[in-house]
């Protein structure tokens, strides 16, 4: 069978889920960070498959993805910055145990 | 009709999907990156199967080479080599489980229901020279200005980071230093 729309469609969205599964049952801040960036590329796979098989003549689809890369980029090293720091003054990266937020 | 592109299509959709499952569920919290390196450049080999060569390039540069590299070395600083992921309880796995299964089923039904209007004429790659003369174009279709939105992004989220990462000198551990006071 041709691969087509439908096929990458079932692709993004599987990895889509399989990124909330992760987020869901995962308790370490970087597999967190991890999940989050399986669903960020689900996304961008669908982003290119609908400007690929919907609008080729346009470009809009693309830009979205290269300017959802660079958030990416930037939110990850944002993210990893905190870990650290967090890691420093608690020694675990564990969610359960940064709670000192609630207060 | 199994030609050559289809069996590369379906071994890229494969291999993107086992090594993102393993990635969140591999108790190992190194092979998990490795797990998440490899999925990522499935993508990456996705997009050079649909002929966006600048996305997998992108893709290949600052998702296989940047971020998963940083989450390598942020493992190497805050994980003790050898350890295991403390393992989650069964109930949590269960309903994670159906939320996804749920959730999956959904989106899927809705995909298959939705008659989208394919068009008739998939055009191969997309040039270098036509995506920089949109990007920077100032006019109706351009992108000129989220572009310049993004640089002043990554700019905060440098400057973030090292007033995140900067250690205060004379700071007791009871005080640690304020995170929220590096956003503005």
């Amino acid at each position: 069978m041709q691969p087509g729309l439908y096929h990458i469609l079932f692709i993004s969205a599987a990895l889509f889920f399989i990124g909330v599964y992760g987020f869901f049952t995962r308790r370490n801040l970087i597999t967190m960070l991890m999940s989050i960036e399986l669903i960020l590329n689900s996304v961008n796979l669908n982003f290119i498959a609908f400007n690929k098989y919907l609008w080729p003549e346009k470009m809009d689809g693309l830009f979205f993805t290269v300017f959802i890369i660079a958030i990416a980029a930037a939110e990850a090293a944002v993210a990893i910055a905190i870990i650290i720091n967090l890691y420093r003054s608690h020694h675990s990266i564990d969610v359960e145990q940064a709670e000192e937020l609630k207060n | 009709m199994l030609t050559g592109s289809v069996i590369i299509f379906y071994l890229l959709a494969a291999l993107t999907l086992a090594c993102g499952l393993l990635s969140v569920t591999t108790r190992h919290i190194f092979r998990a990156a490795i797990y998440l390196l490899f999925s990522l450049i499935g993508i990456a080999g996705i997009y050079f199967w649909l002929q966006y060569e600048f996305i997998a390039a992108v893709q290949i540069v600052v998702y296989a080479g940047g971020i998963a590299v940083l989450i390598i070395f942020s493992i190497f600083l805050t994980q003790q080599a050898g350890d295991k992921l403390a393992a989650q309880t069964n109930q949590r796995k269960i309903f994670a489980l159906l939320a996804v299964f749920c959730g999956f089923a959904l989106t899927m039904l809705q995909v298959y229901q939705h008659e989208f209007y394919l068009s008739a004429f998939p055009t191969g790659s997309v040039s270098i020279h036509a995506i920089g003369e949109q990007m920077l174009n100032v006019d109706q279709s351009g992108y000129a200005l989220p572009f310049e939105v993004i640089s002043m992004l990554l700019l905060a989220a440098m400057i973030g980071c090292i007033v995140i990462a900067l250690r205060i000198k004379n700071q007791t551990e009871e005080n640690p230093p304020a995170i929220g006071n590096s956003e503005s």
